[in-house]
């Protein structure tokens, strides 16, 4: 396809076309600094590669003429949208990605300063009109899980169509039904958006997508655990984040392709990095794209990381949904199920997370923990000095780092992270 | 003889010793070409090992040296320095010209937990350097003119900017310029105070970085945590980063 043809489809979805080359400047010399200078890669990247540099071009030609066929499309925040049910419904998910710095005084209109990054990016894209995901949307669902995001979604809903689920934030019986109610009422709004009707047959088959989409990140997570290292963070947290918007079933065998490359290396021995290399697991905030910040720093400070504690990264592929219901009813409380196991930090208690971590340092052979907060986000920061707490007593190291999109802290931010590494010795 | 080279904000250190026992020192500011400023105190030297540490600790390795270099962090670097000098040391303080850490140790001297400032400035040489000139006084003398107060205001603000403006409205308001630069001291103090704590000060501390030769803030340290058994300072405080990263040169170049 013809960078002219890009173009004439950017100008139909309305998009901001020279706010919007600004941006694709910058991820691409974003993606060539951290990215392609990397060595020794898996030849499966380039698969990765491809995706992302025509993120914006081939996937959303392939998504506006899915929708020319009359399919819709639902874009989503957070982990806690069922894709099952999208995809029963003959409908394409994919994740809005808020990771980047754009429209932010437009947004902070709409939202306080003191909101975090992510939500002044997704309103800002909005509103600087720059992302043709946004644009692609027939629907945007939102959900409660924080304040800042549920306040948000009210301005948010003035410039997209949008449907609000509640996510409670325990995990009683109560809560639990609650959530059912939600995920039923996003079921009707599925249907009624889409006109198609959601059967035991259309929602067992992509309970089965979804469920192999996660068992191969799974797998690929459980790689890792070599050492040295058979793969960088980063192209493992540019898998999890391409997840979010590729096609579903095509993805999953790429990644599967990668993987059976990655055993192979393992079996010869060979890393991204030398054996004994100081191993790290992120932990915290999602990190959407193009946020690639602190795992690039991370990386350049003699250290890998090992495994991302992350809603893009383990809470998105840990749990699978159980398969065996035949029933619509039975496959909903599966889908509830699964989706109230999400150790997300917007709940109160939140415990299993505490144990998840520890059970990833181990699996993963981790020497440390860097746990990542977007500044002003309250949960994650809450739940910061309650891990530090929890892994100090067990001796794992953490650090704690809370930081934004911008670059303005780069070397701040490597000066601690390599005291860290340094520290592991 | 192992070479050690801190980079920092304000000033550059070098250091050349053995075995502990320092050779040579020197110090220049780093001004907007550190890279020549580094050229300048290697020159003539060629240690058998070269360690940089500060925030320009990278650039050292573009320089074509003839021996072999190394990088570490400021706070390792500190760490090492500290410890070497006082053997008994659990903390250290490290307050610079842009950055201010709070170290914890252990008996061996490595880093068990460790506190740095956030991005702004407060808190660190900066925060003294820019409300000094408030006074029209040299940084180097903002101490001892601080000493001369004996009837703090209370400043609020943190910031840099803001501390300024508090600064100098109180001046509006009569009040007499020693007793603001003393509550601006104290205002550093408090704010380095919450960061040792934080890191679970034990003593005793080591002073070390360019602020250790102020004599007001030693004072003022000493007021809130005890005498001098219990806070020690370096003779050349300054140096003990430059030292610490030499001390690493020899660990390295043995190993
Ligand atoms: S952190 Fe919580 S709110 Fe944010 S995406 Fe993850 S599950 Fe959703
Ligand atoms: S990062 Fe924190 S504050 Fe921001 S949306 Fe997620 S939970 Fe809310």
């Amino acid at each position: 396809m013809s960078d002219a043809a890009h173009t004439e489809m950017w100008e139909k979805l309305n998009l901001d076309i020279s706010a919007h080359e600004g941006l694709l400047e910058v991820l691409g010399k974003f993606y060539g600094d951290i990215y392609l200078s990397q060595e020794n890669r898996l030849n499966g990247m380039e698969y990765l590669d491809f995706v992302l540099s025509e993120v914006h071009g081939l996937r959303i030609k392939e998504i506006q003429d899915a929708k020319a066929t009359g399919k819709k499309v639902i874009g989503t925040f957070c982990v806690f949208v069922p894709e099952e049910l999208t995809l029963a419904a003959n409908a394409i998910h994919v994740g809005l990605c808020s990771g980047a710095d754009a429209g932010t005084d437009e947004a902070e209109k709409l939202v306080p300063r003191n909101t975090c990054a992510l939500i002044k990016s997704f309103i800002g894209f909005k509103l600087a009109r720059i992302c043709p995901f946004t644009e692609s949307c027939d629907l945007v669902v939102g959900e409660t899980t924080c304040d800042g995001k549920k306040k948000a979604y009210e301005a948010f809903g003035k410039l997209v169509p949008m449907h609000v689920m509640e996510v409670p934030q325990t995990k009683t019986t109560d809560a639990k039904q609650l959530f059912k109610a939600e995920v039923l009422r996003y079921k009707e709004a599925l249907e009624e958006l889409t006109g198609v009707k959601i059967t035991v047959e259309n929602l067992r088959k992509s309970i089965s997508v979804v469920n192999e989409k996660r068992k191969a990140l799974q797998r690929l997570s459980r790689l890792r655990a070599a050492d040295p290292a058979p793969i960088s963070g980063r192209d493992a947290l540019l898998i999890n984040q391409v997840s979010f918007y590729d096609e579903p079933e095509r993805f999953t065998q790429s990644i599967n392709t990668l993987c059976d490359q990655i055993e192979e290396r393992i079996a010869q021995g060979g890393g991204v990095v030398p054996a004994g290399t100081k191993r790290l697991l992120l932990s915290g905030c999602p990190m959407a794209v193009p946020n690639w910040k602190l795992p690039y720093v991370m990386e350049s400070s003699n250290a890998v990381i090992v495994g991302e504690e992350s809603c893009i990264g383990s809470r998105n592929v840990r749990d699978l949904v159980d398969d065996s219901a035949d029933t619509i009813e039975g496959m909903l409380d599966a889908l509830v199920d699964r989706y109230m196991k999400i150790d997300c930090a917007c709940f109160t208690p939140n415990d299993e997370r505490m144990v998840n971590v520890q059970n990833m340092v181990k699996d993963l052979n981790a020497d440390g923990v860097v746990h990542y907060a977007l500044s002003f986000c309250q949960p994650y920061a809450h739940e910061a000095i309650k891990l530090q707490d929890v892994l100090s007593q067990k001796g794992i190291p953490m650090l704690s780092v809370e930081t934004g999109y911008s670059m303005e802290d780069v070397e701040q931010l490597k000066t601690r992270v390599e005291a860290f590494v340094e520290m592991l010795d | 003889m192992f070479g050690g080279i801190d980079i920092g904000s304000r000033s550059t250190e070098f250091v050349l010793q053995e075995g502990g026992f320092v050779v040579h020192r020197a110090q220049l500011p780093t001004t907007f070409s550190p890279l020549e400023q580094c050229k300048r105190l290697l020159e003539g030297h060629s240690p058998e090992y070269l360690v940089a540490t500060g925030y320009g600790r990278e650039l050292v390795k573009t320089l074509d040296l003839p021996y072999s270099v190394g990088a570490i962090t400021e706070i390792k670097a500190h760490a090492l320095g500290a410890h070497a000098l006082f053997p008994e040391a659990q903390t250290v303080l490290d307050i610079g010209g842009q950055d201010t850490k709070a170290i914890l140790l252990n008996s061996k001297g490595g880093v068990v937990r460790f506190e740095m400032n956030d991005r702004c400035a407060a808190g660190t040489g900066k925060f003294l350097e820019h409300t000094a000139n408030v006074f029209q006084v040299d940084i180097e003398n903002f101490g001892p003119y601080a000493l001369l107060g004996n009837q703090p205001p209370l400043i609020n603000s943190m910031c840099t900017v803001f501390a300024e403006t508090e600064a100098t409205s109180l001046m509006a308001q009569g009040v007499r310029p020693e007793d603001i630069a003393l509550a601006l001291h104290k205002s550093v103090v408090r704010r380095t105070g919450s960061m040792l704590k934080r890191v679970g000060l034990a003593f005793p501390l080591v002073f070390s970085g360019g602020v250790a030769n102020n004599a007001c803030i030693r004072k003022l340290l000493h007021e809130e945590f005890g005498g001098a058994e219990s806070i020690c300072i370096a003779e050349e405080p300054d140096m003990c980063g430059a030292f610490g990263a030499s001390l690493w040169a020899e660990v390295c170049f043995n190993a």
